[in-house]
């Protein structure tokens, strides 16, 4: 069914659609939409059979959904920022004891300074923490992702996150095409936990594990995600056949057979790359993107396949590794590691800043031309930076860095663009 | 009814699990058929108050629920010494995930058991006295003001002993852990400070609210029992005395935790609906340095030279529970 919705209205009804058991909310911007919506279904009656939990915190929010799905319900929680960095610990747990809980992190900045807006610093903080991380480009997708989640995380018994823009996806009114519950429970059957808490079949889980054998442990987690690797595509294929669209998947290339630049990325800025290809195209430049769907795991054959044509490669990405530069670059690079393509770090649209056609077709340009540096921070105020870091050495007090830059800009976020 | 009376051997307890008595008068320890929940072959130390009362409050609490149980288990000593990979003593559905968030997983739990319509199968949370007080207090909070359907268990040794004996917020006063040295003008834990978890947890205004002692097995089977006649957020604190970290005699745990109710210093009582309905009177009242003397912990009290106004101030805060809780026979109105 076809509908004009808000994109965490959207994701609350495909989620209430798998029909989870347990839910647990906690507030944090941007993800707040969403669990609002399936709390007022499971109040109102709409959802059935689930219990809706307002925790006190994000930590406990993660670790009533890993005792739920212990004990066998299918659990879902939703959260973003400062929240997904308070359940860490938890986070990692869920992970190392194999429970396909089900969250959408609405990616928001992290402080300091409190920031609301859109990037991808909390799930990438969160790469290596044993879940399986999804990447939505459109409301469409994010909706679709969270069927396919349940799906992969229950047969492999492992938890997804599924990731989508803060407030550019969860706050935006799209058409977006809504299933039936009939083709869900097509799709995705009940969940048969691999493990439970049950009287009639006591298990210990979660014991303390040595050097014996804690290498094993974290190497069938491993395994584990690369059977994901496995069965992803798949599923994205089978979910085409009943729902009749494309979505999921590892990566998606666009206009990229032929292309010597492409540029990968992960998320919704995937369509202001695409419409800037589009017009460069129009000029005949020969370039194209990969859009990354499954970060993690890294789908390390398909991304090398995908890039092989490119004489080189720019990552856009909304998350900086401080002191080093760039994450997916990263990650890119070891998919490039026998090839001697040049990889570019785009750092864009920290904290929520505008990333316009206008900057992105200039700093594609500069990669044609052989003048883009290896990493660059698109749009930064260079003269800004430098008058504070010129500060910093002459006035030992110099004061909170943030808002000594604020004094600097002038009103905050007048200069977009 | 009749009326048969029972020679105790080991007069002037209450621990006797006796196996003299009524088939429905013995205690659940007493019974050939106790479910052994914490299993023997772990790894505690000899005389550990902490495996001792697990293993009462569990066995109880699979005797109240037909054996329909699972347990959550915050990180620490129960944890540890119940669960070295691959063994494990635990004969009951059991999870540990982490430190801090044990009443939370518990939560989870019961909401699973409700929405598969298993709310024949009860919960209990169980952590240490670090893993209640301090750190997972946040979680212990939140699940008692959603008023789960949980039985929350805290052991209390009164510090961290599974990391070596440091300080928690259920330490006490004048008490030598590994941070709270015993150097200095005022050596150990500084007085004035501390969590009294019981009054905090009768804040909450849940159902069931209890403190317990291992030397007094059937009042603590009782008292699990009774919990479980109860649905939504439960509460019992277990003085559980640690040999190793108090630095008294294995042989001692029952003793030293006996002293503790005996002085006054450990409370003994039940709640319910917000309201004390009953308090385990003192038998034969003694003085705080009874119960301090036979532990390390508090040697500095005493040698090189007694520091008789850090027990006095000790007995005080007995005093003033037998006051407040009526201990004491003469103060029971
Ligand atoms: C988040 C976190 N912080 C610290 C620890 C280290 N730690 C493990 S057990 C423990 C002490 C447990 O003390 P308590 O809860 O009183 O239980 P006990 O061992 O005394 O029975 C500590 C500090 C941990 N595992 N996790
Ligand atoms: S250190 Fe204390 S609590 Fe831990 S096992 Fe030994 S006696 Fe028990
Ligand atoms: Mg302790």
């Amino acid at each position: 069914m076809l509908k004009q919705t808000e994109g965490s209205h959207a994701v609350a009804e495909a989620v209430a659609l798998c029909r989870p058991e347990v839910i647990c909310a906690y507030p944090i911007s941007p993800q707040t939409h969403i669990v609002e919506a399936l709390g007022e279904m499971v109040k109102s009656g709409e959802l059935a059979n689930c219990e809706f939990i307002n925790v006190e915190s994000e930590f406990a929010a993660m670790s009533v959904a890993i005792g739920a799905s212990a004990a066998g319900a299918r659990a879902y929680t939703a959260t973003a920022s400062q929240g997904l960095l308070f359940m860490a610990e938890a986070v990692f747990n869920a992970s190392g004891l194999g429970l396909p809980i089900v969250m959408t992190v609405a990616n928001r900045a992290i402080g300091a300074p409190i920031n609301i807006w859109n990037d991808h610093s909390d799930t990438m903080s969160q790469r290596d923490c044993g879940w399986i991380q999804l990447f939505a480009e459109d409301n469409q997708e994010a909706l679709d992702l969270h069927i396919q989640a349940f799906r992969l995380g229950e047969e492999l018994s492992l938890p997804v996150m599924v990731c989508m823009d803060g407030f550019i996806l969860t706050h935006a009114y799209e058409r977006v095409d809504l299933p039936t519950a009939s083709q869900v429970d097509a799709y995705l059957p009940p969940y048969l936990p691999r493990q439970i808490l049950d009287p009639a079949e006591p298990v210990s889980i979660g014991a303390m594990v040595g050097p014996e054998a804690f290498m094993e442990v974290r190497y069938l987690a491993h395994a584990k995600q690369m059977q994901a690797l496995g069965l992803i595509p798949g599923y994205a294929e089978e979910f085409r056949s009943v729902f009749g669209r494309d979505s999921g998947g590892l990566v998606r290339a666009y206009r990229a057979e032929d292309a010597e630049t492409i540029v990968v990325a992960l998320g919704s800025v995937l369509g202001t790359i695409k419409d800037t290809i589009d017009e460069m195209r129009d000029q005949g430049a020969k370039i194209g993107a990969l859009g990354i769907t499954c970060f993690r795991p890294w789908p390390l054959a398909a991304v090398r396949a995908a890039l092989a044509g490119a004489k080189r490669v720019v990552v856009l990405e909304k998350s900086l590794a401080v002191g080093l530069g760039g994450i997916v670059s990263n990650n890119v690079r070891t998919a490039l590691a026998t090839q001697d393509t040049p990889v570019h770090t785009v750092i864009a649209g920290l904290g929520g800043r505008t990333i316009t056609r206008d900057s992105l077709r200039k700093a594609f340009a500069q990669a044609f031309a052989g003048r883009l540096e290896p990493l660059s921070f698109l749009d930064l105020d260079h003269a800004a930076v430098d008058r504070v870091l010129a500060r910093e050495r002459e006035v030992r007090r110099s004061g909170p860095i943030a808002e000594a830059l604020l004094r600097e800009r002038g009103v905050p976020g007048a200069r977009v663009g | 009814m009749s009326f048969q009376p029972v020679k105790f051997y080991q007069t002037g307890t209450f621990t006797v699990g006796n196996r003299l008595l009524p088939d429905a008068e013995r205690s659940v320890q007493a019974n050939m058929r106790r479910t052994n929940s914490l299993n023997s072959g772990h790894r505690a130390c000899q005389g550990c108050g902490e495996a001792l009362g697990a293993r009462y409050a569990i066995d109880a609490a699979m005797n109240a629920t037909g054996n329909r149980l699972v347990a959550a288990n915050a990180t620490g000593c129960l944890e540890v010494f119940s669960t070295p990979y691959p063994e494990t003593s635990w004969q009951i559905p059991w999870i540990h995930s982490l430190f801090g968030n044990t009443a939370a997983v518990a939560t989870g739990i019961a909401a699973a058991l409700k929405v598969k319509a298993k709310s024949d199968v009860r919960v209990i949370a169980q952590g240490g006295d670090g893993g209640t007080t301090d750190i997972g207090f946040g979680c212990l909070s939140g699940m008692f003001e959603r008023n789960d359907d949980v039985l929350y268990i805290c052991y209390d040794n009164e510090a961290y002993m599974n990391t070596g004996v440091q300080r928690s917020s259920a330490t006490p006063p004048a008490a030598r852990t590994a941070t709270t040295m015993a150097v200095g003008s005022e050596p150990g834990n500084p007085f004035g400070q501390g969590k009294n978890l019981p009054a905090i947890a009768l804040a909450h205004d849940i159902a069931y609210v209890a403190t317990a002692t291992v030397a007094e097995l059937r009042d603590l089977e009782a008292k699990v029992t009774r919990a479980m006649e109860f649905r939504g957020a439960r509460y019992i604190h277990i003085f559980v005395p640690c040999p190793l970290g108090w630095g008294h005699a294995s042989h001692d745990t029952i003793r030293i935790a006996r002293l503790a109710k005996e002085t006054g210093l450990f409370p003994v009582f039940e709640a319910e609906n917000g309201e004390i309905v009953s308090v385990s009177k003192i038998r034969h009242r003694l003085p705080v340095e009874e119960y301090l003397r036979p532990q390390k912990r508090f040697a500095h009290l005493f040698s090189p030279q007694p520091r008789a106004q850090v027990i006095a101030h000790l007995q005080a805060i007995a005093d003033r529970n037998i006051r407040k809780y009526g201990l004491c026979e003469e103060n029971a109105q």
